[in-house]
């Protein structure tokens, strides 16, 4: 079965092309079409796990080429170790779960068909993520997770709440994959190829500089930040519980979001090549767990202390394995890696299960405010019995599967004080806020008595799920069980398989703290013997801070979003402004210039052409005069001319330039003269021909 | 007549036809002109399946026509061919053209002047890409303005005489600059040729100063049409105010020529200068993919938002085309620019589908279409999601190819700031898509809105078919093309 493993992914993706295109209007048969799949692909995870089993940890690998360039090759392929195998069989157990689930919870949902195709459409893509060989892969299908979840997420996307959280969580578990594709980009460039295995040996080969591979671990674990809800990306996770239940906790829950945990998982031989990478990695982890589950203390919505339980609990795994990378860099054992793995099992059987019962409850009230519940365990006992069990097992309660894989994570701190602190006062908070969540929903009195009336147990469909989940809870950490030879812990070993000896004092120890926060919760929530009110009141500030999940979202809005929006809206005033401005600036420079020169042209170019023909009009008018035909005028002109020439001759000047200058300047002086009193005799003796001429200059002048 | 003369000249007898017919035979022009680009249609993908099988391994020009002699006395040649590059281009205009013309049925002013000038500009824009002569290529580059300027001033939205003289100038005057530097080679050249296949050859032998000069005239010319930031803004008026089919030839091809100039002639023409303008060029490049998306992000008007998003998606061919070094990354350049043709062609379509039934493109007037529209929403959704590089769709392959390619090839760090452009994109995608489709529906405003019909949704399926296969199996797309920019990179590093 191994070999054509290949074929799981596509068989949800079948059962999605199925509905879209034909079976849209079948809902009956697309939801049955789509559970078949799903379930064929539980049988064949269980067959891939046996065979896992079988070969003792050595792995398969089949790839074709996808395309290839100078420097490296593209491929898609399948890789098929333990991690996989468990994963395959994590994702199609809920998988399953999830979708007959459904078949009741969103029963008379107007777009049932199309939830069905979407939930495929999921599965496929997370099949994909799961059983890739490549970093190229794992991001494709990364990516379309990525889209599921959103379309999920906005699946009522009438509601306004709804598409802004799908909205949401895209846009940040982007931000995260931003950091993914860096680090694919140095990998690329300092590897030459994608190929997990390749750049396993790469990396432990030396020849890549320290410096790069921690640069290349902290940016791959950028996109888990992002996809597993880690601080500081961790804002997504809760908002996104607008989606339906189911989606919760199929994706938001179990599966989807512990692909970053996977991720780390699966490029641990990366991580322990660097102490410092490792150490970012379990810093981030420890910070994520206790921001989260200090938050899920006080809140009221059912969901959402489900979903900061759900962060918290895997910045649990993500501190496990980041603890295994820094403790294996420096040459120690830990036991890191297996809590993490194992931690991640157990809690999607836990938490799905939670997530489910939370709808189950939720379909029961219509409300998701614990506030306004209460006393349910006697409407649904079916529902109560499985929450409470799932509840044990996330506080860690001997011996339901919690309590393994808890155990793990807590010996890994054993080497640093401070995660040792920490995790045991995380765990303290995850009874306590478990327990809180369990005592207001099913214990007590009905704090609203219209909803407790019409309250019921859920269908069949919904309840069975249930107990099956209910009963993995139980079971699922026995895999691990320190007295086994051949338990968990060999199974899935990252390097030298290790067998590590039962620690009897840590697991007393973490016992009791679980069940001091349960008591605790007891005795607020149920005795009512410490009233949560006051303590409340007494704490106002943290309890102010906590309820308001510290502000996050706030600080985001207003140090990222609000900027990145205001920076848009500016720049495109600057881009209509200032840049266009400058095309249009130029184009008007060009037709200020060419008016500029039509005007000089007009003007100047043309008035000096239209002056000279003006002057030579205004001199003929005025000289014209001389030619008057009167032959007295001729005479005195003659006269004139000798007389002035007989001067001239009789003094004897010389000729000289000042001389010849001032005889002719004498000369026309005394023709303006003449041509004075001429034209005025002229007028006088003909006035009839003075107005013809001057009607005529009149003509001229108006040409 | 060889196979890429007919590309051009079957829509140019397709004009002629569609001149010679009676106005008012409405029916008859648009068939006949959808006829008559069929045939370059037809005759394109069948040179893209030629050239794959026959001539891909090679990657040298294939369906060479000439060179002839055509003004022999200054040495002017009628020389066609077409290699790894121009073959996907010319195969997504022939697609593009037809698409176009199918969804301009509903022109119905001057409806014979617009289908022949139409195919006026198909005619100019296959002449483009297969012209080996820069006399013939300036031919070509320039008979595409006169269509597209009276398209956009005569069939185009209130701004039109703006919109299209503003585009027409801006173009003329990049073009000025491309004259000269072809001059300058003209003249450089000993025997005078204008033969872009020995100037590859004569113009890296230019003196520094020389190259330099001709580079930066011709990446003028080119640039102004890719847009590159900051010669951009005549692209979202001209988009805003062209009708619906104009645009996706705007989109869909024209800006592709830029690109494709500055990979036919200027890249592997002047390799020193180009090794100093690497950065450069990576810098606008950059500078495009985050400036186009934030200013997206600001759009009111979808088409606007459109228009600036293809400034970002050409800022990728551009960084691309600053780390000229790496096969991959030029690869990606030319995977991207028949990625944005495909995804933006669609986007304008849909966009003009919505545009013809409401009246207006205004985002905020819209809301929860998903639920009263859920085909045409899907399909809007479809390329949203393309645009913003999902996988599996043409987009993202583009996108990766680029960012993995040009990491080690141009500064890391400008890479670095680029990839923020994959964030960027996402958020102002998906606003648009909140805020169109999610969310109430206002049944008593749009209850008449109708579904996407017929012959809309066969303009688009097409490209939605392809856009679903290079980004699932980019690999024939890149085998095309490779082994042609192989060529070209190792002419650009000499």
């Amino acid at each position: 079965m191994t070999q054509t493993a290949w074929i799981i992914p596509f068989l949800p993706l079948l059962a999605f092309t199925m509905i879209v295109f034909f079976l849209r209007w079948k809902e009956k048969v697309a939801s049955g079409f789509s559970i078949a799949m799903i379930v064929i692909d539980w049988v064949l995870s269980l067959i891939i796990l046996a065979e896992a089993l079988g070969r003792h940890g050595a792995s398969y690998e089949a790839k074709i080429l996808l395309t290839s360039f100078k420097t490296f090759n593209l491929e898609l392929g399948i890789l098929i170790d333990p991690l996989t195998a468990m994963m395959l069989v994590i994702v199609t157990t809920v998988g399953s779960c999830v979708q007959i689930y459904s078949l009741g919870y969103m029963k008379d949902d107007p777009r049932f068909s199309r939830f069905y195709a979407y939930l495929s459409l999921f599965l496929f893509s997370m099949l994909g993520l799961v059983l890739a060989n490549n970093y190229f892969m794992i991001f494709i299908f990364w990516e379309l997770v990525g889209l599921t979840s959103y379309l999920l997420i906005s699946f009522w996307f009438e509601k306004k709440t709804a598409a802004d959280a799908g909205k949401k969580a895209f846009i940040t578990t982007r931000v995260g994959d931003l950091g993914f594709i860096v680090g694919l980009m140095l990998i690329a460039a300092y590897c030459g190829t994608f190929n997990y295995q390749g750049v396993f040996e790469k990396a432990a080969s030396g020849t890549v500089p320290v410096g790069i591979l921690t640069a290349a671990a902290i940016f791959i674990f950028c996109g888990a930040v992002g996809k597993s809800a880690q601080f500081p990306l961790h804002v997504w996770l809760p908002d996104a519980m607008e989606g339906p239940t189911p989606v919760s906790a199929l994706i938001h829950a179990a599966t989807m979001v512990a692909a970053g945990v996977y991720l780390v998982a699966r490029s641990m031989p990366l991580f322990v090549t660097s102490a410092d990478a490792s150490m970012v990695v379990a810093s981030i982890g420890l910070i994520t767990a206790f921001i989260a589950a200090s938050i899920g203390l006080v809140q009221n919505d059912i969901k959402r202390i489900l979903a900061y339980s759900t962060v918290s609990q895997l910045g649990y795994m993500i501190m496990a394995l980041g603890l295994y990378g820094y403790d294996t860099a420096n040459g120690e054992h830990s036991a890191g890696y297996v809590a993490g793995t194992l931690h991640l099992m157990t809690h999607a059987c836990f938490k799905g299960l939670l997530f489910l019962g939370a709808g189950s409850v939720i379909h029961a009230v219509h409300t998701n405010d614990i506030q306004e519940m209460g006393g349910l365990r006697a409407k649904q006992p079916r529902t109560a019995m499985t929450f409470m069990i799932a509840s044990l097992a996330i506080a860690g309660i001997f011996p339901l599967s919690g309590f393994w894989s808890k155990d793990e994570i807590v010996a890994s701190t054993a080497h640093h004080p401070l995660f040792f602190v920490l995790t045991l006062t995380i765990a303290f908070m995850t009874a306590f806020y478990m327990w809180r969540l369990c005592f207001l929903t099913f214990f007590g009195q009905p704090r609203n008595q219209h909803r407790y009336d019409h309250a019921h147990e859920s269908p069949g469909t919904m309840t069975w799920p249930l107990v099956f989940l209910a009963a993995l809870s139980v079971c699922a950490g026995w895999v691990a069980l320190p007295w086994l030879e051949h338990g968990f812990s060999s199974f899935v070993y990252h390097g030298e398989p290790h067998h590590a000896e039962p620690e009897y004092l840590l697991m007393i120890v973490s016992t009791l703290v679980s069940l001091s926060g349960i008591g605790l919760a007891w005795l607020m929530y149920h005795r009512k013997a410490i009233s949560a009110d006051q303590v409340a009141a007494k704490f106002k500030p943290i309890y102010t801070l906590l309820y308001n999940k510290y502000y996050f979202d706030e600080l985001y809005d207003l140090i990222i979003v609000r900027p990145i929006v205001n920076l848009g809206n500016k720049l495109w005033s600057f881009d209509a402004n200032v840049v266009d401005g400058a095309v249009n600036g130029t184009a008007w420079l060009t037709v200020v210039w060419s008016d500029a020169k039509q005007w000089f042209d007009a003007t100047i170019v043309d008035g000096a052409v239209n002056g000279a023909g003006w002057l030579v009009r205004q001199s003929a008018a005025g000289l014209r005069f001389l030619q008057s035909g009167t032959l007295q005028f001729y005479a005195l002109f003659i006269a004139g001319l000798v007389a002035a020439i007989g001067l001239y001759r009789y003094f004897g000047i010389s000729y000289t330039p000042t001389t010849t200058g001032l005889v002719t300047i004498f000369f026309l002086i005394g023709l303006i003269v003449l041509w004075y009193v001429s034209r005025s005799i002229w007028r006088r003796s003909t006035p009839a021909a003075a107005a013809e001429v001057e009607e005529h200059s009149v003509r001229v002048e108006d040409k | 007549m060889g196979p890429l003369s007919s590309l051009v000249y079957f829509p140019l007898i397709g004009m002629v036809i569609v001149m010679c017919l009676p106005k008012e035979a409405k029916v008859a022009i648009r068939w006949t002109s959808v006829g008559a680009s069929i045939i370059p249609l037809v005759v394109s993908f069948a040179l893209t399946i030629d050239y794959f099988f026959g001539h891909a391994a090679t990657g040298l020009m294939a369906y060479v026509e000439g060179p002839y002699d055509w003004i022999p006395s200054l040495n002017v040649q009628y020389y066609l061919g077409a290699d790894g590059i121009s073959i996907p281009l010319l195969a997504l205009t022939g697609l593009l053209s037809t698409l176009s013309l199918l969804a301009s049925f509903n022109i119905e002013n001057r409806v014979k002047e617009y289908f022949a000038f139409f195919l006026l500009l198909e005619a100019g824009m296959m002449g483009v890409f297969v012209a080996l002569d820069f006399f013939l290529f300036y031919i070509f580059w320039e008979v595409m303005l006169v269509p597209m300027y009276f398209l956009i001033g005569v069939w185009g939205g209130p701004r039109k005489e703006y919109a299209a003289i503003k585009f027409f100038l801006y173009t003329l005057f990049g073009s000025i600059f491309m004259l000269v530097a072809i001059l300058i080679l003209y003249f450089t050249s000993t025997p005078h040729t204008l033969n872009m296949m020995t100037l590859i050859q004569s113009g890296s032998r230019l003196p520094y100063m020389l190259q330099m000069i001709c580079f930066i005239f011709f990446f003028i010319a080119f640039a102004i049409k890719v847009p590159v930031w900051p010669f951009h803004t005549w692209l979202p008026d001209a988009h805003v105010e062209a009708p619906t089919a104009v645009s996706v030839i705007l989109a869909g091809v024209l800006l592709k020529m830029g690109t494709y100039g500055m990979l036919r002639v200027s890249w592997p023409m002047f390799p020193a200068a180009l090794k100093d303008m690497a950065f450069w060029i990576a810098l606008l490049g950059a500078i495009g993919i985050i400036y186009g998306a934030l200013v997206s992000m600001a759009q009111k008007d979808l088409k606007k938002l459109v228009a600036y998003s293809s400034v970002s998606h050409m800022g990728y061919c551009m960084l691309a085309l600053g780390a000229f070094s790496s096969a991959q990354a030029i690869t990606g350049c030319m995977f991207q620019m028949v990625s944005h043709g495909l995804i933006t062609g669609a986007l304008f379509l849909l966009v003009g589908v919505l545009y013809e039934r409401a009246h207006t493109r205004e985002i905020a007037a819209f809301g929860g279409l998903g639920s009263k529209l859920p085909v045409y929403s899907s399909i809007m959704f479809f390329f949203a999601m393309a645009s913003l590089g999902l996988p599996g769709l043409s987009g993202f392959v583009s996108e990766v190819m680029i960012f993995l390619g040009s990491f080690g090839a141009v500064n890391q760090v400008l890479v670095g700031i680029s990839v923020l452009g994959v964030v960027l994109g996402a958020a102002y995608i998906l606003r648009m898509v909140q805020r169109v489709f999610l969310g109430d529906f206002d049944l008593a405003k749009w209850g008449k809105l109708t579904e996407i019909n017929t012959l809309e949704l066969v303009t688009v399926t097409p490209l939605m078919v392809l856009t679903l296969w290079i980004g699932v199996y980019p690999k024939p797309l890149v085998d095309l093309m490779s082994a042609t920019l192989n060529k070209l990179i190792t002419l650009m590093q000499r």
